[in-house]
């Protein structure tokens, strides 16, 4: 619990360009030198402490060159931790880092729970007591009720399916226990091998295809879908801006995939928000006819939440009409911008088109509002009136962390009951991956066996 | 009553069922002056129900007792009227050894063994009464009015407290087998604060073995092997009798539908809670309508009693519904029912409200252990008994504590899901609630405890020596084994051909052969041209732990893990309320339970990691009193 080896980005504030994964524990050079290949192909460990090297990071499952970093090695206790801690400096984009992140929780560490590196820092004698309520803070983040609610989100997609999975490992576990603890019961049919093997290929495929779709890009959607909507000059860019701004620190810039849309990534009180704000729309073009160009319909779509932007001082428009009309029956926010400047606009006639839907007003120059309209995202979030349509949130490094340990060890089972091992023994790996698979959906609970084995079979004396 | 001084000891322990006589024999055993005190002397080590011990989990744990110089292992091997090992087909993490007993021969075998026991005394008397001073026991009193005090007491009451025996609509207050239930004691421990909880178990029908028509019956005979559970016994019984198979019919199912609403389990007369893995007959045919037979095994109770005991057929339908049951059963048709099934309710103390060496936490030098703990089960209850017995000498004696890890022994996994979870119905262990089964075997439960035996003075010098030779022959054998090269040369590819593997394209290790699932120990020593002459166990021993290193060496990494939270010390007294990072469900449970340590504490259910987290920060820091929110 201590002292395993710890993993996690830890982007410095306000550089964008490079990011870093670090990793704190006693494993965290071994787990570096697996992954880490320097031209003059000394490891890490033999380096002097608190000194950066360059080279290469390599997938040793694929022996694939992965990643150029900078790596810096730092041996405890001259650290932020006082243990063993190593930086792996690599290409901003998030896909990049997150890249990094999988290889060294694969290699073997953990992924650290918020607050954990500042949790160690207090923990070794690192920081006073004093520091001790803002570190109790930082653990408490980790039942957030971002989290809470992001999990209770997953339960139509991964929940059920990892679900499926378990309880097919469950029933052959329960077989098998019945088997060991009730030798004599004829009740019982006797789990054989090919019973097992069928079962656990089964699995094996279907953590597969799962570990396909997360490699498939899927990291790329942390966070809920915002989009910024409204006519030219509105105030978008500035919004997003805003919103960037005051959650600078953890904010991690990606370039958008046409220069079209940009996309920022945001943690707004808690919620994580991938902001696209649908800029470069020009003044000379239909809007309607804008937003029905393929890519930006696709956008508003796939849109978990839309921030549909207006100006105070501007009559509203026919096309802010049929704007309305674009986004109805999605979730939406109207902001009414620049409410520093004289009132143009009919808020009696915006409050019809805007009906029950939220509404906020703001000055993005005189910074006033923005509080607000934070306050209503988070709101709209923990309400639970957006869903995410398909969101994996930031444990998502961790889950497919786990899918891979679920992996190897499914592997492990299977290739032992080929190998004629005992039955019995082949469950350990069977049991593991359902234990594993459980981490996932964050259900540990362990009187699932013993219920399952009482309610399958008619079992006593 | 007039009351007067009845003897003063260091340990007193309360009744002797299967629980009372391992507590009391190591007691004795560990140099404290001791006390078995109970109802009836002879019903000392009675067997309630089945006539049998061991089985799976069960079975391993009389292992465990015998490696820590308990008592029931070496009993039961020269009482029994068979053995069988169970699960040969299997891995030899599940091996267990299962005996039929002579009910009777068991307890004299055991009442004579306490009666040798220096240092021990075996009195007759009920006990009515703790003597508390200050939060502190100091004795007890009996219903003749005897004040025997104690530096430590040992409460082993099983089912007796405030027993109700229900047959039918026929309810009244009892104790197993009619004997006097102990009603003063149970409101003496109310009183005392004790929280409690109503729990149920059932017993079968006896049915008199010259009316069974055993020839409609399967014959179950024992393992032709001579078996034993001690690892001291050199004398096996091989002169064994048989069980036999039988099943339930349409017709027995058709009396239960019919006469269900005269189970007091469905009639509502019946309120404790049962345990699910024995279920009566009538539950059995109520949840599993869709089943259309149930085994039912005919054991007999004794070499000198015709009773037998009709196993499957638990129930407490009135005596005349059970008498139809047998009726409908092949061979069972004309059989004379000797004692009629029944149900038993009693309390059992709730038992988070004690510490892991089974001593209470609202009395000091107060332990309990059995049934009363809320398990089920004879071994369930010798082994509490025995690390309670340990506890409490060890206490008078001033000895450390001896407390056993879930990685230890099944022993340790039964007290430490008693005390860190609680139980909600009758507790019995099964396998597939070890954590590290591969490592709890029944081959090795010497090479897990008997070192600590000896530590403590539960084990002779003598057998130590005979330990310490044998641990020494398996390590040498596994060496060799290691080192030697077996060549490919003809004698070897048949060996490998017969065995049904493929042939070997290299020379290979001995102990890298022996891993081949095809492969036996006795085939390695003949290919390796060893003259060393070793026992079975010893073999056994020696290919277990080769061809199943990969696998052990993964538990064994996990309960490196275990360790060290084991290591991280909880200090007592700690206010969970003040501290306020952790959840409020959490601090109640933390409160309640006063975990020893980080491993136990995140055992405990409603208490989640990011409480552990916080917890640590506290305990790390030493600083917990001070913080406060
Ligand atoms: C009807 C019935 C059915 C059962 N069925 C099963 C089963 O199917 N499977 C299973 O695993 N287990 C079963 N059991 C449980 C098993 O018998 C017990 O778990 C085991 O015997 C408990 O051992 P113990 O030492 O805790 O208590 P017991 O063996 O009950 O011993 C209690 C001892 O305390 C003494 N005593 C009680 N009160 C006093 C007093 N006031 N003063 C002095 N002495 C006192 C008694 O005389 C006795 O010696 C059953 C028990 C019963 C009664
Ligand atoms: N007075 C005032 N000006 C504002 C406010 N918010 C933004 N502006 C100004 O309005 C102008 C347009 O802002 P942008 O954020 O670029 O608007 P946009 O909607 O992204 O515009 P396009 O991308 O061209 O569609 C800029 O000059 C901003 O400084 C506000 O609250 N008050
Ligand atoms: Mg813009």
């Amino acid at each position: 619990m201590e002292f395993d080896t710890i993993a996690a980005i830890s982007t410095p504030s306000g550089e964008g360009a490079i990011a870093i994964v670090r990793l704190s524990g006693p494993e965290a050079i071994s787990i570096a030198d697996r992954l880490f290949r320097a031209p003059s192909g000394k490891t890490l460990a033999t380096q002097p402490t608190h000194t950066i090297h360059y080279g290469h990071l390599e997938n040793p499952w694929t022996e694939e060159i992965v990643e150029e970093v900078m790596v810096s090695f730092m041996k405890g206790p001259k650290t932020f931790t006082r243990e063993d801690v190593i930086e792996i400096n690599c290409h901003g984009g998030i896909t990049s880092v997150n890249r990094v992140l999988q290889l060294a929780l694969r290699a073997g560490a953990r992924l650290a729970e918020p607050g954990e590196f500042t949790k160690r820092a207090f923990l070794n004698g690192r920081i006073d007591l004093s520091q001790a309520e803002a570190v109790m803070d930082l653990i408490r983040a980790k039942t957030d009720r971002a989290m809470d609610v992001a999990l209770g989100q997953m339960e139509g997609r991964l929940s059920k399916l990892i679900g499926t999975l378990r309880q097919a490992l469950l029933e052959s576990i329960a077989q098998m226990e019945v088997n060991i603890d009730y030798p004599e019961y004829d009740d019982v049919e006797e789990m054989t091998r090919p019973m097992m093997l069928e079962k656990a290929e089964w699995v094996k495929t279907e953590i597969e295809k799962l570990l396909q779709t997360s490699s498939q890009g899927k990291i790329l959607r942390e966070g809920l879908s915002t989009v910024i909507v409204g006519r030219p000059n509105v105030g978008k860019s500035s919004l997003l801006n805003s919103l960037v701004q005051e959650n600078k620190a953890i904010v991690t810039e990606i370039a958008g995939t046409t220069r079209d849309i940009i996309e920022e990534y945001v943690n707004v009180r808690g919620v994580p928000l991938r902001l696209v704000d649908t800029a470069g729309i020009r003044e000379t073009e239909d809007i309607v006819e804008r937003i029905g160009v393929e890519r930006s319909r696709k956008v508003l779509k796939e849109a978990d939440l839309i921030l549909y932007v207006l100006n105070y001082a501007e009559a509203l428009t026919g096309e802010d009409a049929l704007l309305f009309e674009a986004v109805k029956g999605m979730n939406y926010i109207v902001v009414v911008n620049k409410t520093d400047l004289p009132r143009q606009i009919d808020m009696e006639q915006l409050q019809e088109l805007a009906g029950d839907k939220l509404m906020v007003t703001t000055s993005l120059i005189e910074e006033e509002g923005i509080d607000q309209l934070e306050q209503a995202i988070a709101d709209m979030f923990f309400e639970g009136e957006i869903e995410a349509g398909d969101m994996t949130y930031v444990s998502n490094a961790r889950h497919i962390a786990l899918l891979h340990q679920a992996h190897q060890t499914i592997s492990d089972a299977i290739a032992a009951a080929e190998m004629d091992v005992p039955v019995d023994m082949v469950q350990i790996d069977v049991t593991r991956t359902w234990e594993i698979l459980g981490e996932i959906i964050g259900d540990t609970a362990d009187d699932g066996l013993l219920n399952q084995l009482f309610s399958q079979f008619c079992l006593g004396k | 009553m007039p009351q007067f001084e009845a003897g003063t000891f260091d340990v007193i322990v309360i009744g002797a069922g299967h629980a009372g006589v391992e507590a009391a024999l190591a007691s004795a055993r560990m140099g404290a002056n001791t006390l078995a005190l109970t109802m009836n002397l002879d019903m000392i080590a009675f067997m309630p129900c089945n006539p049998s011990i061991g089985g799976p989990a069960k079975g391993i744990v009389v292992r465990e007792i015998d490696a820590l110089g308990g008592a029931m292992g070496r009993v039961i091997d020269k009482t029994h009227i068979q053995m069988r090992m169970l699960n040969t087909a299997k891995g030899p993490a599940v091996r267990a050894l299962r005996a039929q007993a002579d009910k009777v021969l068991y307890q004299q075998e055991m009442k004579r063994l306490m009666e040798d026991e220096e240092n021990l005394s075996l009195h007759q008397g009920v006990v009515e009464k703790l003597i508390v001073e200050d939060g502190v026991v100091k004795g007890l009193l009996t219903q003749a009015g005897g004040i025997y005090r104690a530096k430590t007491v040992i409460i082993t009451t099983g089912t007796f407290l405030r027993g109700e025996i229900i047959i039918g609509d026929l309810r009244y207050s009892s104790g197993p087998n009619n004997q006097q239930p102990s009603i003063k004691l149970a409101e003496n421990l109310e009183e005392l604060g004790f929280e409690t909880v109503r729990f149920k178990t059932g017993t079968p029908p006896r049915v008199n073995s010259k009316s069974i028509d055993y020839s409609k019956t399967e014959i179950q005979p024992g393992d032709e092997e001579p078996r034993a559970f001690s690892f001291e016994t050199k004398e096996f019984i091989l002169d064994q009798l048989p069980c036999w198979l039988t099943y339930t019919t349409a017709e027995t199912h058709q009396i239960i539908d019919d006469n269900l609403h005269l189970s007091p389990m469905y009639s509502g007369m019946a309120k404790g809670t049962g345990p699910r893995y024995c279920p009566s007959i009538e539950d059995k045919i109520v949840r599993f309508s869709d089943k259309p037979r149930h085994q039912i095994f005919l054991e007999p109770e004794g070499r000198n009693t015709s009773e037998v005991y009709v196993q499957g057929l638990s129930t407490s339908l009135p005596e005349h519904v059970q008498r139809m049951l047998l009726e409908s059963i092949p061979g069972l048709e004309k059989a004379e029912m000797m004692r009629a099934g029944y149900a038993i309710e009693y309390d059992a103390i709730v038992p988070t409200q004690l510490w892991p060496t089974l001593e209470s936490k609202q009395i000091e030098n107060l332990y309990t252990a059995g049934q009363i703990n809320g398990t089920s089960g004879y071994e369930e209850a010798a082994g509490q008994g025995l690390m309670a017995g340990i506890n409490a000498a060890a206490k008078v004696l001033g000895k450390e504590e001896v407390i056993l890890s879930r990685s230890d022994a099944y022993i340790g996994v039964l007290i430490d899901d008693l005390v860190t979870k609680g139980t909600s119905e009758p507790y019995r262990l099964l396998t597939s609630r070890a954590e590290y089964r591969l490592l709890l075997r029944h081959d090795n439960a010497d090479m897990r405890l008997t070192e600590l035996g000896y530590k403590i003075g539960m084990i002779d010098e003598e057998r130590y020596g005979r330990f310490i030779e044998k641990k020494q022959r398996i390590e040498d054998e596994i060496a060799r084994l290691r080192k030697v090269m077996i060549k490919p040369n003809e004698e070897t590819q048949a060996a490998v051909r017969d065995a049904g593997g493929s042939e070997l394209k290299d020379g290979i290790r001995a102990a890298d052969l022996l891993k081949r699932p095809e492969m036996h120990y006795e085939m390695i020593a003949k290919l390796t041209q060893s003259d060393i002459e070793l026992d079975e166990e010893i073999k056994e021993q020696v290919e277990i732990q080769v061809k199943y290193e990969g696998y052990i060496e993964k538990s064994l990494q996990q309960v490196d893990k275990l360790k060290k939270m084991e290591d991280k010390k909880i200090p007592d007294g700690i206010d969970y309320h003040a501290i306020s990072g952790i959840a409020t469900e959490a601090r109640g449970k933390l409160s309640e339970v006063r975990p020893l340590s980080i491993a136990q504490a995140s055992r405990i259910s409603g208490v989640n990691p990011a409480d552990i987290s916080i917890l640590l920060v506290y305990i790390e820091q030493g600083r917990i009193a001070k913080i406060s929110v």
